[in-house]
């Protein structure tokens, strides 16, 4: 019976009959059937293009970026924790080589999901520059005139009005302009938009990426980080040969390293004394003093965890920390060939550590040959149990150090080229100094003890100075200020694309057959949102203040077998009824 | 010093005995819900059916038209109304009338029940908050932590859209059900004395970061609430207009829904809405990690299933404008999506060790995270 039960069915019709109302309201690129071209090269090329760019495909590319980034969560990366990759390459002999070959050990730099991201990119700049484009001419273009027939659109109002058609444009024009609506006057009626915002807010979005994918690569290109472990009043300059180990981006050279230096004076750490946390960090921190350039003016700093110590590009991070106990070693006639402290590596949270002493030059066995010492060291803070003498450390801090120590001379082959750690000790050319027992010879010392090597080989002290030590890492990156200004501007275009509702009014006056004035008006929005009828009831209050409503004409003029189904007003009265 | 560790735990022995208050109160508000579901089963509305019938579909104008009434002689001038018509090719069916289906005393439980809501609330977040006093730092160290400051966020966000007036009270029940499970879940297996942090989450980045992280996961979590009743509405509304029958059950049950094309679109403003905050929430963490690891990304497993999960979002608000992908398809994104979301709190947690696992002993602990 009504004209309004084929509005639940698609129709093109309809379509028609709203004109380009809705057109370019967004400017999201067209959706366009996949069919295959059939023109040579060039058509292929276009095709290409064209799917690439397109909604459907971009959607592909983010789901396919997404499950791309899963592996590399779950599988152990090179990049990441090369010791996991080793272990799991050692446990998985069959999978490995396959994971190999797949990349999986560097997803993220693996040639497939570089492929991923890199398309999604390409598209994405694709789908940008004509988007732009198209919103400049609609921003020198004006919004579209009305459709045909208002009462079609999903939000509309109309009343009768003794104003003058004319009057009732113009107070609909002014009304709209002072809303900061773009409006203007189309044959007999206002046309009138709002919310251009939204897209720029996408747009912008959308180049913010790129400048943040950009800014990201650039920085990972220059990227330079290196690790340093530097004991208590002992100093760094910030040289290639000075870092324990060093990685850099493919682009980097050793000028770019920012020239500075500094010194250790203190660490100081303090823990949790009781509680079910004991032991766990509070403090940890580093007092320093650094200088700027080869020659620049001595600052003092205090790095702490999360707090680095930021020089021109450069920033000093406190990764780490341990314990450097002295030690003084003498050979059999008691001079001293050497003395100072000894980094130990730490094993567990109570910094129960490990490593060793050398002795490389000046030492003579009591036969007056030239020989090398070796001393395995284990040092506990907190000394846990005397009765056993199990080496594990109770507490964190300094309470009760004890260093143990295990004797080998021989010859350490320091110099056969290869680079060995010195918390190792190559023991394939090393004797063991033996106790009256024949066992391997070893003490427990504390603080202030010293271990006498047997037959007059000499000795070693635990001087009553224990230090630490602290690890740095310095990095240096660029770059993170336009990863930065890009994130900033991604969340601000954000937020505008979808907080701020692109919207169409237009209001048309014209006088009816019986000579009142009929006022008709119509939102439409881009999304379907509430916000629209709402805005669109706000605008037909102001304007039926200046333009009033008569009343409707009796059931006898305007009954509904004589007007026109398709006329507007019927419409609207129609449904009224339900 | 002595002194403020008795205070502190004091206040620790406090939070928890909330805490279990509100379990309790949470428990009553449940059996209200229960009750207001039960008793509103009797009317059975089948607005949905109606709706659908050919012919019948001019519901749609919900307004009035009306321009001008004439009432008893004298002319009633009315301001004009907006007529609203759902978009072309959209089903118009109207929303339900909510969990109590139009019964008073349906009505009534379903009031008790959010009242009680409130009052639970408001035990959960006094809990949160004396445990946030005893261990003086944000109340998100460990996974207790994060639980039960969780559920009451979650919970928050659905009395704020209450308030709001939105049409979200028959989201009460399944809330109510799932905050029980959390709290149970974190006061049994998860629970940790409290404490302080370790050095490396002291940085404000870490409060804005995981604030931020906890609101957008209870946004996130009504959202996927509504995506999942938006499909189960929707299959019934498809199964009714090709001439299906329900259930009774699935009757009763989601006729008492909003439409689902409500469903949909509030699922997608609630979606929309937090997707900034989201993608705020991931920069803040890259900031913190900048200062904190000396990197500010490093694809650690916390950091790439945040990633996931936001592309997996971005995936959902690009296919509501692709043809094709609307409806349906869209709401299993925003499903997935969420799933994301979930596996990165519990199971990268749990399954996958990274510099957030708590786990890390030894130098580790220095730069670990607590959750
Ligand atoms: C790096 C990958 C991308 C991300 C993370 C991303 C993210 C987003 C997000 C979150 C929105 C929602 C904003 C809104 O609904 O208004 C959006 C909208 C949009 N994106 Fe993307 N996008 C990406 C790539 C692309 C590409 C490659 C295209 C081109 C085909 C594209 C075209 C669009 C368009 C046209 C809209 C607006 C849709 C609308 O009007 O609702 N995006 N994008």
């Amino acid at each position: 019976m009504s004209d309004t039960t084929t509005d639940n069915t698609p129709g093109t019709g309809e379509d028609q009959e709203l004109g380009d109302a809705g057109s370019q309201l967004s400017t999201a690129p067209k959706e366009e059937p996949a069919h295959l071209p059939s023109l040579g090269v060039v058509g292929w090329a276009r095709w290409f293009w064209r799917q690439l760019t397109s909604m459907r495909v971009a959607l592909l590319l983010l789901l396919l970026l997404s499950l791309g980034a899963i592996p590399g969560s779950l599988i152990p990366q090179t990049g990441i924790d090369a010791t996991k990759v080793a272990d799991f390459r050692e446990r998985h002999d069959i999978l490995a080589p396959v994971y190999d070959k797949l990349g999986l050990f560097n997803v993220y730099s693996s040639v497939w999901f570089s492929a991923i991201y890199i398309l999604l990119f390409i598209s994405l700049i694709g789908c940008i520059v004509p988007r732009t484009w198209q919103f400049v001419g609609q921003l020198r273009g004006r919004p579209p005139g009305a459709p045909r027939r208002l009462t079609r659109l999903p939000a509309h109002t109309t009343w009768r009005t003794g104003a003058e058609p004319e009057t009732v444009r113009a107070a609909a024009l002014a009304l709209l302009k002072k809303r900061r609506f773009r409006a203007h006057l189309v044959g007999d009626a206002v046309a009138a938009e709002k919310g251009y915002l939204r897209e720029v807010g996408n747009l912008l979005f959308h180049i913010a990426l790129i400048v943040m994918l950009i800014a990201f690569a650039w920085g990972q290109l220059f990227k330079s980080e290196g690790n340093k472990l530097i004991v208590e009043g002992d100093g760094f300059a910030n040289t290639l040969t000075q870092y324990d180990d060093f990685k850099a981006g493919n682009l980097f050279t050793n000028e770019n390293l920012e020239p500075f230096g500094f010194e250790v004076k203190e660490f100081t750490g303090t823990y949790e004394r009781t509680g079910p946390n004991k032991g766990t960090p509070r403090t940890y921190e580093t007092e320093l003093t650094y200088a700027e350039g080869a020659d620049g003016e001595e600052r003092t700093a205090l790095v702490k965890v999360n707090k680095p110590l930021t020089i021109g590009d450069a920033k000093v991070y406190l990764v780490s920390h341990g314990y450097a106990p002295v030690v003084t070693v003498r050979d059999g006639k008691g001079e001293i060939v050497f003395q100072d402290a000894v980094p130990l590596l730490p094993l567990d949270a109570n910094v129960t550590s490990q490593g060793v002493v050398k002795v490389l030059d000046g030492y003579r066995n009591p036969d007056g040959k030239k020989e090398q010492l070796g001393f395995q060291a284990w040092f506990v803070p907190t000394f846990g149990d005397s009765a056993t003498g199990a080496m594990v450390s109770r507490f964190p801090a300094l309470d009760y150090p004890v260093l143990a120590l295990n004797a080998y001379h021989g010859d350490l082959k320091a110099d056969s080229g290869i680079p060995q750690s010195v918390y190792q000790m190559d023991k394939s050319k090393m004797k063991e100094f033996k106790d009256a027992d024949g066992e391997l010879f070893k003490q427990l010392l504390t603080p202030g003890e010293t271990m006498t090597l047997p037959d007059g080989a000499g000795s070693i002290t635990f001087e009553k100075d224990v230090k630490e030590w602290a690890g740095f890492q310095i990095v240096q990156e660029s770059g993170a200020g336009w990863a930065l200004g890009g994130a900033v501007v991604a969340i601000a275009g954000l937020t505008g694309s979808l907080f701020i509702h692109r919207r169409r009014v237009w209001v048309r006056a014209v006088e009816g057959p019986d000579g009142v004035t009929v006022v008709e008006m119509a939102g439409l929005g881009r999304s379907e949102s509430a916000k629209v009828p709402e805005e669109l009831g706000d605008l037909a209050g102001l304007l039926y203040d200046q333009a009033p409503g008569v009343p409707d004409p009796g059931p006898d003029e305007a009954s509904p077998n004589t007007s026109d189904p398709t006329d507007p007003q019927a419409a609207t009265a129609e449904g009224a009824e339900q | 010093m002595t002194l403020a560790a008795a205070t502190n735990e004091s206040l620790a022995e406090i939070s928890n005995v909330l805490i279990y208050s509100a379990m309790a109160v949470y428990t009553l508000a449940f059996f209200a819900y229960i009750a207001e579901w039960l008793l509103g089963s009797r009317s059975k509305v089948a607005r949905t059916a109606a709706a659908l019938t050919p012919g019948a579909a001019t519901a749609r104008t919900a307004a009035p038209a009306v321009t001008v009434k004439q009432a008893g002689g004298t002319a009633v001038l009315e301001r004009p109304k907006v007529v609203v018509r759902a978009a072309t090719g959209s089903r118009d069916v109207p929303d339900g009338p909510g969990a109590h289906g139009g019964d008073e005393k349906g009505d009534l439980y379903g009031r008790i029940a959010i009242s009680l809501t409130v009052l639970a609330f408001a035990l959960a977040f006094g809990g949160v908050l004396t445990r946030a006093l005893s261990v003086e730092r944000a109340p998100w160290g460990n996974m207790y932590e994060f639980n039960i400051t969780f559920s009451t966020t979650a919970v928050g966000v659905y009395l704020a859209l209450l308030a709001l007036k939105k049409n979200v009270r028959w989201l009460g029940l399944f809330l109510t059900t799932s905050v029980l499970l959390d709290l149970g879940l974190a006061v049994t297996v998860l629970y940790t004395e409290s404490d302080q942090l370790v050095p490396a989450l002291h940085s404000y980045w870490l409060y804005i970061h995981v604030s931020t992280a906890i609101l957008c996961g209870a946004v996130f979590y009504v959202g996927a609430f509504a995506t999942v009743m938006y499909l189960f509405k929707d299959s019934y509304e498809n199964k009714l207009a090709n001439g299906g029958r329900p259930g009774s059950f699935a009757t009763s049950f989601l006729e008492r829904l909003p439409a689902s094309a409500s469903l949909d679109k509030f699922a997608y403003r609630v979606n929309a809405a937090v997707f900034p905050l989201w993608t705020f929430t991931i920069i803040a963490g890259a900031i913190w990690a900048g200062d904190a690891w000396g990197r500010y990304w490093g694809w650690d497993p916390k950091e790439t299933w945040s990633f996931i999960t936001w592309v997996a979002y971005a995936g959902y608000l690009h296919a509501r404008a692709t043809a094709g992908w609307k409806g349906r398809k869209a709401a299993y994104l925003a499903l997935a999506a969420f799933a994301c979301w979930l596996f990165n709190y519990y199971g990268v947690n749990i399954f996958v060790s990274g510099k957030h696992s708590y786990a890390d002993v030894g130098l580790g602990a220095l730069r670990s995270v607590g959750f």
